[in-house]
């Protein structure tokens, strides 16, 4: 059907976006790697000039760059690990029948819309405040010293307040790949005589595989790049202790004025996002073919 | 349904659900109802029976003109969709309708733009932008919320598209319609809940975005994101005046988030759950 006049109409509908999106991703990322390779300081531009490798090097050297790229994949991994499984339990809950499923849904989806300064912000003050939060008052109510969630255990507080804005998305993912699954597979497996453990396991948990792909994937996209929450709950310390790789960049660029090491370190987040970027590419790419 | 649930389980079940659910819902609550406390109520100890004051949300508007940043979320979000919506429709449509052997893979490659860390390339976009006068400017951060959402908005036009059957353009065109009325007749309204949904789900994105609404922003065109992280280092007793920032900052999103659940699902697995 596609004659030579359709054919030059799609592709002149199709150019704007092709064209927006080949822009915007090749120009700046050409940038970052030219400056990558440079030192360059506008505050204090005498030394300015190629460099090869040193801004890369650096990342060996300073034990800033190896706790950034450790706390980025520590913070990634719990997240996951968090979600996924309280997700697929949380989704193995809510799909049981039961009042009022509906609003149980909106409550537990909630977080998802709730912007990431706000929740953060939140966290720390109404709920993590060693002296006004919940927790420091639930703390109290039983005689034990509340915690400085954020001097003391950086990570963890961010790990739990970034799990508790993912944990809705997976849950609902979840929930819709459990809502399609065969009512009558379920029905014949369990007149078979099969317990719920071994239908979860062989029946359950095979069918909500793609759903927990995607999970993973499209969560550790966004995992890798956390900068928000960061910023307005401990601003990456106390030191390094709380700083991922997004956060390092951000205060070499626009705070130390250090182009060329920033530049490096966004030329290896566009690495790290690249090893993600591939599985994922296979996993969603498998599914168009269906 | 065969299956018969005793009324034992269902109370467990709903139970224990409404246990979780309120735990995980409980920050946004406690948050609200402190937004309607004192400032000296909301120091002094857990509560969850505010006096009901307004106060705070008056104390919002009037130090920091709270409205300014919300019309600009509204501006940022609403126009940036507009912006997406117009460059991907006709990308989607030609790829839904007539498909070459490369539709997948410009598909593909657009979705791969969506995995670039935005810190990659955080100091290139900051020289142009200030170079081209965009800093802190609406029409700037307008273009790029555009450019972030515009994978994701092209992938949910065509997953919506791609559903609606060729046979029906095959049949209006049999009857002599033209391309202009086959699109506005015929194609149109299949296609407007489709898009309707896409523009959902792209405004709360655009509306909780931020990265680049923090960074290149300063006054003039600063949303609530920008707003809100100002309040991370805190002046004095601010704790009431912070929960009505937040519960104003996420009001809106959060009503409209709970008529998207399906399209968020379908939205951001890119069609691979349904």
């Amino acid at each position: 059907m596609a004659t030579q006049q359709t054919r030059s109409l799609a592709r002149f509908m199709m150019a704007p976006s092709v064209v927006l999106l080949f822009v915007w991703m090749i120009v700046p990322l050409v940038i970052t790697i030219w400056f990558s390779f440079q030192q360059f300081n506008p505050l204090n531009p005498i030394h300015d000039g190629f460099v090869g490798f040193s801004n890369y090097a650096l990342f060996y050297s300073n034990p800033a760059f190896l706790q950034s790229i450790l706390n980025t994949l520590t913070l990634v991994v719990s997240v996951l690990l968090i979600t996924v499984i309280g997700g697929i339990l949380l989704a193995l809950l809510i799909d049981q029948p039961m009042w009022g499923q509906g609003i149980v849904r909106i409550l537990v989806i909630s977080p998802f819309f709730v912007m990431p300064p706000v929740a953060a912000l939140v966290w720390k003050n109404m709920i993590m405040h060693p002296q006004y939060g919940v927790f420091a008052d639930i703390a109290r109510l039983f005689g034990a010293q509340p915690i400085d969630w954020f001097g003391q255990h950086p990570m963890l507080a961010i790990i739990i307040i970034v799990a508790w804005q993912w944990l809705p998305f997976a849950t609902l993912i979840l929930l819709t790949a459990l809502q399609s699954l065969d009512g009558e597979q379920k029905e014949a497996a369990e007149m078979d005589g099969a317990g719920f453990i071994s239908r979860f396991i062989y029946l359950t948990l095979p069918h909500m595989s793609r759903a927990i792909t995607v999970v993973i994937l499209i969560q550790t996209i966004f995992l890798l790049s956390v900068y928000a929450e960061i910023l307005v709950t401990t601003n990456g310390g106390p030191g390094y202790a709380s700083t991922n790789l997004p956060f390092l960049v951000y205060q070499k660029a626009l705070l130390e004025f250090k182009i060329g090491q920033a530049s490096a370190g966004g030329v290896i987040a566009v690495i790290l996002a690249n090893i993600v970027a591939f599985f994922a590419m296979r996993a969603v790419g498998k599914n168009l073919d269906k | 349904m065969a299956r018969s649930v005793t009324t034992q389980h269902k109370t467990i079940a709903t139970a224990a659900a409404w246990i979780v659910a309120l735990l995980i819902f409980f920050p946004i609550l406690y948050t609200i109802i402190t937004s309607f406390k004192s400032e000296q109520e909301a120091i002094q100890g857990f509560s969850m029976i505010p006096s009901g004051t307004m106060e705070s949300y008056a104390e919002v508007q009037a130090q920091s003109g709270y409205f300014k940043f919300f019309l600009n979320s509204v501006l940022l979000s609403v126009g940036s969709t507009i912006l997406a919506l117009l460059v991907a429709i006709p990308a989607a449509w030609s790829m839904a309708f007539s498909p070459t052997k490369r539709t997948k893979d410009i598909l593909m490659w657009m979705l791969s733009t969506k995995m670039m860390p935005a810190v990659a390339v955080l100091f290139p976009i900051y020289l142009i932008f200030r170079d081209a006068g965009l800093l802190d400017s609406r029409i700037g951060l307008m273009i790029m919320l555009m450019l972030i959402n515009l994978p994701i908005v092209v992938w949910m036009l065509y997953t919506y598209f791609r559903e609606i059957p060729g046979e029906i353009l095959e049949a209006a065109r049999m009857d002599g319609a033209s391309l202009w009325n086959e699109i506005v007749y015929v194609l149109t309204p299949m296609a407007v809940p489709g898009i309707a949904s896409t523009m959902l789900l792209n405004i709360i994105l655009a509306w909780n975005e931020a990265f680049w609404t923090i960074r290149l922003t300063t006054t003039e065109a600063a949303p609530l994101t920008a707003f809100i992280s100002s309040f991370s280092s805190p002046q004095g007793l601010f704790w009431a005046k912070l929960s009505a920032a937040s519960t104003l900052a996420i009001a809106p999103i959060l009503i409209m988030g709970w008529f998207s659940q399906k399209q968020l699902v379908r939205g951001l697995t890119f069609g691979a759950v349904k």
